[in-house]
């Protein structure tokens, strides 16, 4: 079983972490920028955060044969705090990069009006550097938000085929669906979704735009949850073929309409990267 | 910023190797146009040419550091360390361009810069660059920063400590530029490389190869650490903490 996580923060994850997903399957990962558990104050903190993910994190992913992508964005959460703000200015020097294939997470968290200048001048940094775009839909009055989400996504420059809507429910899988969104699930422990509603709502709604992720971060979460999903939807009756959809294909085919998505890394040695171009790099 | 020149702080006899930064601009280019696709060889003549015309920064980014950012894609990941170097060198970067390229770049950028130095910065004004890389634990990082430059410029303590650092993280001391040169005699690098190996023996642990090469190099006539019967390659786990 081949496993893409369209959504996993490797950065609060361990060493261990990276060889039991690699046992478990994955081979490519796309880690979104998002807060963190403690609020930050400065956009250096955040410049910091996005060059980890653009440099540190892929380099400790490579290390166990597994593929790194991010996405870049300022989050709803601290878009609201007015020193942070000014992260949007620099985003697009962040926006060119090799490594970046979406804008995200952007969305809501409490839907205040900071949020919604971020998500909108957000949406349309995507279109300017063609890049898809990752929306987190909020915890708190989820459906309403979706809502809210959807239209200023319609009145974005952004087509829905080129945006993730994620952290999607039994509540807000069909109003997601009929936008054309393509529809995020993050399968937790505890909250958010499980494996067996998963299984469920795949049954229900087919496999089509649906991508699975763990969204595994610093709280009580558990990166090996694609692959828990993978194995309860063949004992369930769905075909390998129809896993493989979910797990790997989907996320691929959104994350490659940014063109950059590199899925060539094996178990290169990672301490042989630098020194590639008249070594066997032809 | 100015510091003194000293003895190390020569040009490198050492010009032929295997990296971009041992490999003249001219080479790399003819390399490239051998390689790509005429898709890639396009971008790459548009990029070279719009570096040549506007080397300077317009608006808050030049377009020949869009075109650094986007080098990876256009060319594939193994041909954009060269395509990188041949921008930079085509832009004329100084000390001021390649320090804002660096501190802006993803780490295959940034690798990009420590190897076009040699090329494009004659004195030690980028030495910050190759302290900041020898700091990071991205081993392709580290060595791209023990290219030619660090060579004529690092002072023989950081030197020191940046073989010590190769050996400790598996980067391979054939990317150590100019090391027979710098290595020659030198009494402090043979004291802490056996110091090294004394370490590892203690701890039951095997001693990297390297470090017999390089300890040869500082004394050839030195009675070697005695060898343990498991020899390795590298450290443990490349782990600095």
């Amino acid at each position: 079983m081949r496993i893409f996580d369209p959504h996993i923060h490797m950065t609060s994850r361990t060493t261990d972490d990276y060889e039991a997903m690699h046992a478990a399957g994955v081979r490519a990962l796309v880690e979104p920028a998002f807060w963190l558990g403690q609020p930050r104050t400065s956009p250096a903190s955040f410049f910091d955060y996005f060059d980890s993910l653009l440099g540190w994190e892929p380099f400790r992913a490579a290390q166990y044969g597994i593929a790194h992508h991010c996405t870049i964005a300022l989050n709803p959460k601290e878009a609201n705090d007015p020193r942070c703000a000014p992260v949007l200015d620099e985003l697009p020097r962040y926006l060119v990069k090799d490594q970046v294939v979406a804008v995200g997470e952007i969305g809501y968290d409490s839907m205040t009006p900071a949020e919604d200048t971020a998500l909108a001048a957000q949406l349309q940094l995507a279109a300017d550097h063609e890049l898809p775009a990752l929306v987190h839909t909020p915890h708190r009055d989820k459906l309403a938000g979706l809502r809210r989400t959807l239209d200023v996504v319609r009145e974005s420059a952004l087509p829905p085929g080129r945006v993730l809507v994620d952290h999607l429910n039994e509540t807000t899988v069909k109003e997601a669906k009929d936008s054309g969104c393509w529809l995020g699930f993050s399968v937790y422990p505890d909250t958010k979704m499980d494996e067996e509603r998963m299984v469920a709502i795949l049954r229900a709604h087919g496999p089509e735009q649906v991508l699975v992720n763990s969204a595994a971060d610093w709280g009580r979460s558990d990166p090996l949850k694609t692959r828990r999903v993978g194995e309860l939807m063949l004992a369930e009756g769905f075909t390998e073929d129809e896993v493989d959809r979910v797990l790997w294909r989907n996320p691929v085919a959104f994350y490659g309409l940014s063109g950059r998505l590199n899925l060539a890394l094996a178990a290169t040695e990672a301490t042989h990267e630098g020194n590639s171009i008249l070594r066997g790099g032809a | 910023m100015t510091r003194p020149h000293t003895a190390w702080d020569t040009p490198a006899a050492d010009t032929e190797g295997t990296t971009p930064a041992r490999t003249s601009p001219a080479a790399l280019h003819d390399h490239l146009r051998a390689h790509l696709d005429g898709a890639a060889r396009a971008w790459l003549d548009q990029a070279l040419d719009e570096a040549a015309a506007h080397p300077g920064i317009r608006g808050p980014i030049s377009v020949w550091e869009l075109r650094l950012a986007e080098a990876g894609r256009r060319c594939g990941p193994e041909h954009a360390d060269a395509a990188r170097v041949l921008i930079l060198h085509t832009a004329r970067a100084g000390t001021d361009a390649v320090t804002r390229v660096y501190y802006q770049g993803t780490a295959a950028e940034r690798r990009s810069v420590l190897h076009a130095l040699p090329h494009l910065v004659d004195g030690p004004g980028a030495l910050p660059l190759v302290e900041d890389a020898l700091r990071t634990n991205d081993t392709s990082v580290v060595a791209a920063a023990v290219g030619p430059y660090a060579a004529r410029h690092l002072s023989p303590h950081l030197w020191r400590h940046a073989v010590l650092k190769c050996l400790f993280t598996g980067v391979p001391v054939a990317e150590v530029a100019d090391l027979e040169r710098r290595a020659h005699a030198d009494a402090e690098l043979a004291r802490m490389l056996a110091d090294y190996a004394a370490e590892r023996t203690a701890a039951g642990r095997p001693v990297p190869e390297d470090l017999y090469r390089v300890l040869t190099l500082c004394d050839p006539t030195a009675t070697p650490p005695a060898r343990t019967a498991e020899h390795g390659t590298r450290g443990t786990d490349g782990k600095e903490s």
